[in-house]
């Protein structure tokens, strides 16, 4: 177990490492980084904001992950965040309670993608294509949800979620903490996991080892729309309406880019959705060190892509050998780096 | 459905029929950009609305954010032979040949909200607001009410790089100008949208000592005024009284916020374009006398004393 | 011996060593001028090494390439056409969305003040065109025109290109009777011109049509270059599955065909289009061998009974039971196992440990919900390690990372731990190390005195005479013969393979 343990950490150390150096550097730009206090009975402070504000990239993240672990990718998570924040805004005004608002949004979300998986697995549409389609619909469908106007709602149950607060933590934090470790738990105590690197590894051979591979391929685009039906109920209880337009823009990329920087391929197997958490955590981290830092904003992207470039050059293989090398000076240190960067 | 249609025809026949002699028989095409906004449903509204109360038959085409289409829906009103045209331009520019086009078939066009470059004499008038001008406006009100106190102000941007981010941002800086007791001290962009909005915000309030150190918010449009609303209070302190909240646009929810005593003052861009439009072009009509090239529309200051109620049952219809 | 100037092209002692496996092992081939020199060899015996190891595609570890008698080394495909060597491969490796004409000459366009002259470029491809009798509107896409039309351009284009030798790979693999008559048409025209041509093909009806030579490569070895005329059929299947013809290999007594029942029982099974319905039996602890060329219906037929390309006919029970094999997952239901032919692609899963290669047709068919613990999962992956001696640092290796040999042996334990009754492998012992090859058929004697069925597809003869108690011979995707007991001799198979009514061009 412990042999585990420690792979598991080796696994995450440099995704743990780029969030410890990003979080310096702000506290350097920004000195009372760090400081955390109680206020109205939570915690507050810059660090919650992170983990507040990254909370839909990493719900986002959590079924990314599991989907690029697939060999695919899901480009429609950001128009599926303002259809269920549509849906979720437009159930409580029209009188639904609470728990069937809630019901009929993450169900909305997991048909959306069930629909992604049925052009992936039963169609064999490449999954940039097929989820292309909801990522340009899916805006529109929003739009005739909400008729165009940014939906506002009062119901104080909805609002909590957005803004409420658990045993001094935010609502989304603890949502995406609690989601993120149940679906890492479901995925890794049962066989999911290993079935789906495999899938994702060679579709063929594991569908000749006898894996469902098709049942598994939807399930893993339906668990991406579940993320983002949470996200998107967080985004529009956050700003107690239901914005069409905006909600969830351009998150796909980032949720992208988090499990990028986490270290999950883009060629699908391997997977860790822990890591593709703390690379959520590393894209907020930025964002919220940038807003603090009190630079103008026509610098914001440049200086989000420098560090993310970065760190993605920082974690290439062939950078990673080079370490290697680096650290053991002997020629044969070269040839064994190529196993280790896996 | 079909009754509606019914209805409205029958409305617009009797209209024809009976309507004031001096627009009874115009026809008006209107190129509409399409229905991005709150704000330009709105416009639409009310230019149907307007077009209704003045007896105008209006031919309405949705471009859906594409040039193309706007040329293709202006060619066929010249064919129909409409009497005026409406153009909401989606870009400035490429407008030239079909704006020719309608000048030789003798068919004023009245641009709405947004100019193109091109020489004026290919359209009647543009009817827009003055962007620079708003954020005067708002500012203007920051120096009066705060009367030569000392006030720290944060500023949340449109999208970096957009007209109304710029133009706004100079406005507010004009006003401010000379008041030495009045300092900028925080500029960020919120992207025009609530989640930006109360994000940014945020990261103010905990770059000001809690907020303690702003006096007032000044934000590029009310949406993302709303969402910084609501992250001051979530910080503990009260919008509209710790932070002075002054924004520009003037949708119905801000007024809802002013009415609650969250929000102090928006600058409104009115939708009605379209109203200041049908003036000239009846004026034209009637005595051929060509109304300047450039009709600004007004730019309303709204305060809690405004009755924002009020105000919000009104424009809550209009499809904001 | 010829004089070295008459040759063309002439390869001396190639050698080309792929990790884990030596792909080329001195390897001489030599091609005259106006020669059809056809290429034969089973799948992985070495054919398309050689011709990338020519043309540049690789970089040979051994061995000189000698054009027109003066040595080259061409560093990649494009200098290898600028030599003389054009290719052309059965998917056509041209551009399907630009025209015929830019097609033909795709970075070499005629030029007026700096620009594309396409008028003359339409005018030079429909001259160059008219020289193979095609004459097609060169300013079609290439993509509106047949697979037939886009191999002439492709030929065009190579000859145009290079001139000297036309490698063809595979041409006819999707061509239909006719246009294999039109592409015999246009090679016959380059033989006279002089061009040296090699043929790389599986289909022999085609060989002894065209080619003056044949050179066989099995292995990575070469068997031996002959006169087309002066090879029998019978001679070259031998060449090409087993080296000794002669010995009559072993009928061992081992083939005392078991006597038990039989437990499997196949009826008019088969699919359109991959494989004509046959009739088949297995007996417990019986293996089942099925011999035949490449393309005869091989690997059709193991898929079939695995459920990997559904049956249309017929009828599977076991022991009167009627089997599910609608499916990978209902034939492993059916405690059916499979080792694929093409391990890389259909066998292995590269990244994954390979510990999790082991467990995993194990772990799928108890469902998702019912893991393998990683205790169980290590003492299965220990267990077959040593069981099959598994050459790896650590199961936690990924798999990919091991000799060719050890990554088939990690799949057969893959199957092995699921237990299974029926077994069928697919040229279990292709392109691993001699050792390993003794080591997987000494266990598929021992799984056979173990009371599984085993259904083993082997181009190896010797091999599957040695370990069969019958023989399957296929033709033409077709079940042609059964041997049985004392006629399982490798001389029986390759005439079986050979019996001449004709293999189709088709």
């Amino acid at each position: 177990m412990s042999a585990t343990l420690k792979a598991y950490a080796r696994r995450l150390f440099p995704q743990v490492a780029a969030l410890a150096v990003i979080l310096l550097m702000v506290s350097l730009a920004f000195p009372g980084f760090f400081k955390l206090e109680i206020q109205n009975g939570r915690l507050y402070g810059s660090l919650i904001d992170i983990l507040n504000r990254g909370a839909p990239v990493a719900l986002l993240a959590i079924g990314m992950t599991v989907v690029i672990a697939t060999k695919g990718i899901d480009l429609s998570v950001g128009a599926v965040m303002a259809i269920c924040g549509a849906v979720a805004a437009a159930c409580i005004t029209s009188g639904y309670g609470l728990a069937a608002t809630l019901a009929i949004t993450l169900g909305t979300g997991v048909l959306c993608g069930l629909w992604n998986g049925l052009l992936v697995a039963v169609l064999d549409i490449q999954p940039i294509i097929a989820t292309l389609v909801l990522m340009v619909a899916g805006r529109g469908i929003a739009q005739l949800v909400t008729e165009g106007a940014i939906l506002t709602f009062n119901d104080p149950g909805l609002i909590f979620i957005g803004s409420g607060s658990f045993l001094g933590l935010p609502m989304p934090v603890v949502i995406w903490l609690v989601f993120g470790l149940a679906v890492a738990l479901v995925v890794r105590r049962t066989a999911l996991g290993m079935l789906i690197e495999a899938l994702g590894v060679n579709r063929r051979a594991a569908m000749l080892s006898g894996v469902s591979t098709g049942v598994l391929l939807i399930a893993a685009y339906m668990l991406s729309g579940l993320c983002a039906a949470i996200a998107g109920i967080i985004a529009a209880a956050d700003i107690r309406g239901a914005d069409a337009n905006n909600a969830g823009l351009w998150l796909e990329l980032d949720a992208i880019l988090a499990v990028v920087v986490g270290g999950t391929s883009l060629l699908g197997g391997r997977f860790s959705i822990a890591a593709s958490l703390i690379g959520a955590l590393i894209i907020q981290a930025i964002n919220t060190g940038i807003l603090l830092s009190g630079f103008p904003p026509e610098f914001n992207l440049i200086i989000k892509a420098a560090i993310i470039v970065l760190i993605l050059v920082i974690q290439s293989p062939r950078a990673q050998s080079a370490f290697v090398w680096f650290s053991r000076p002997r020629a044969t240190a070269a040839g064994k780096a190529g196993e280790e960067a896996k | 459905m079909t009754f509606k249609v019914a209805l409205a025809s029958a409305t617009i026949l009797a209209a024809s029929f009976f309507g004031t002699a001096s627009a009874a028989d115009l026809t008006v095409g209107f190129s509409q950009i399409g229905s991005e906004s709150g704000w330009r449903a709105a416009e639409t509204t009310l230019t149907k609305q307007q077009a209704e109360e003045r007896g105008i038959d209006l031919k309405f085409a949705d471009a859906q954010q594409k040039q193309e289409n706007q040329i293709k829906a202006l060619r066929s009103f010249i064919a129909q032979g409409v009497d005026a045209i409406l153009l909401a331009p989606v870009v400035a520019t490429g407008w030239d040949e079909v704006l020719q086009e309608a000048k030789d078939a003798e068919i004023p066009v009245v641009l709405l909200d947004r100019t193109v470059d091109a020489p004026d004499d290919l359209y009647l008038t543009a009817v827009t607001s003055d962007l620079v001008h708003e954020g005067k406006v708002a500012g203007q009100w920051l120096v009066d009410t705060v009367a030569g106190k000392d006030c720290n102000v944060v500023e949340l941007q449109g999208t970096t790089g957009s007209s109304p981010a710029i133009d706004r941002k100079k406005g507010f800086e004009e006003a401010l100008a000379g008041h030495a007791n009045l300092k900028i001290i925080r500029s960020q962009t919120g992207d025009f949208t609530r989640t930006k909005g109360k994000e940014v915000m945020e990261s103010f309030l905990k770059a000001e000592d809690g907020g303690k150190n702003i006096c007032a918010l000044y934000a590029h449009n009310d949406d993302m005024a709303v969402g910084a609303i609501q992250a001051i209070k979530e910080a503990g302190l009260k919008p509209g009284t710790d932070i002075l909240v002054v924004s520009i646009d003037a949708v119905p929810d801000i007024f809802q916020a002013m009415a609650a005593g969250e929000a102090n003052a928006t600058v409104e861009l009115t939708p009605n374009m379209a109203g200041p439009a049908f003036d000239a072009l009846e004026a034209y009509r009637k005595d051929g006398k060509a109304p300047p090239k450039w009709i600004q529309t007004e730019s309303k200051l709204y305060t809690q004393a405004d009755d924002p109620m009020k105000v919000y049952e009104e424009k809550k219809g209009l499809g904001y | 011996m010829q004089s070295a100037s008459s040759y063309v092209l002439s390869a001396v002692g190639i050698d080309k060593v792929f990790p884990g496996a030596r792909a080329l092992d001195r390897v001489d081939f030599s091609l005259a001028r106006g020669e059809v020199h056809a290429l034969l060899g089973e799948n992985g015996a070495g054919k398309s090494t050689l011709v990338k190891c020519l043309t540049g595609a690789y970089r040979r570890d051994g061995g000189r390439i000698l054009l027109d008698g003066g040595e080259v080394d061409p560093r990649d495909t494009l200098e290898a056409q600028k030599l003389g060597i054009g290719t052309v491969y059965q998917e056509v490796n041209l551009l399907a969305n630009l025209t015929v004409a830019e097609n033909l000459f795709l970075g070499r366009q005629p030029r007026r003040f700096g620009l594309v002259d396409a008028r003359e470029m339409n005018r030079r491809a429909r001259a160059l065109l008219s020289e193979y009798d095609l004459d097609i509107d060169v300013t079609a896409g290439l993509s509106a025109y047949s697979v037939a039309v886009q191999q002439v351009v492709a030929i065009a284009r190579a000859v145009d290109l290079s001139g000297k030798v036309l490698i063809l790979d595979e041409p006819t693999a999707s061509l239909d009777t006719h246009e294999v008559a039109l592409l015999f048409r246009i090679v016959r025209r380059l033989k006279e011109r002089g061009l040296g041509i090699v043929f790389i093909t599986h289909f022999l009806e085609q060989v002894y049509e065209i080619s003056d030579r044949i050179t066989v490569l099995r292995n990575g070895q070469l068997v031996g270059t002959r006169e087309t005329a002066a090879l029998p059929r019978r001679d070259l299947i031998a060449m090409m599955l087993g080296r000794e013809l002669v010995g009559e290999v072993g009928s061992g007594n081992r083939h005392a065909a078991p006597g038990g029942d039989v437990r499997y029982r196949f009826r008019g099974f088969g699919r359109k289009g991959h494989i004509r319905p046959f009739d088949l039996d297995v007996r417990t602890g019986e293996v089942v061998g099925i011999a035949g060329l490449l393309g005869s219906g091989r690997t059709e037929t193991a898929e079939i009974l695995f459920g990997a390309e559904r049956a249309d006919s017929g009828t599977a029970e076991a022991d009167g039971r009627p089997l599910d094999l609608s499916s990978p997952r209902a034939a492993i239901r059916e405690k059916f196992g499979f080792c694929p032919e093409d391990r890389k692609v259909d066998g292995i899963i590269g990244d994954l440990s390979v510990r999790e290669n082991i467990a995993l047709a194990l772990q799928a068919r108890r469902g998702w919900a019912r893991p393998l613990s990683r205790g169980e999962q290590d003492r299965l992956a220990d267990h077959y390690i040593r069981a099959l001696d598994i050459r790896t640092s650590d199961r936690e290796k990924p798999i990919r990372l091991l000799s060719g040999g050890n990554q088939q042996k990690a799949i057969l334990a893959r199957w092995l731990a699921t237990n299974p009754d029926f077994l069928i492998l697919d040229e279990p012992t292709r392109g691993i190390d001699v050792g390993a090859h003794a080591e997987i058929i000494r266990l598929i004697e021992e799984l056979c005195e173990k009371g599984m069925s085993l259904i083993v597809i082997s181009s190896e003869l010797e091999e599957l005479v040695a370990y069969s108690s019958r023989v399957l011979v296929l033709r033409d995707r077709a079940h042609v013969a059964e041997l049985a007991g004392e006629r399982v001799t490798t001389g029986a198979i390759v005439e079986a393979i050979a019996a001449s009514d004709g293999r189709a061009g088709t």
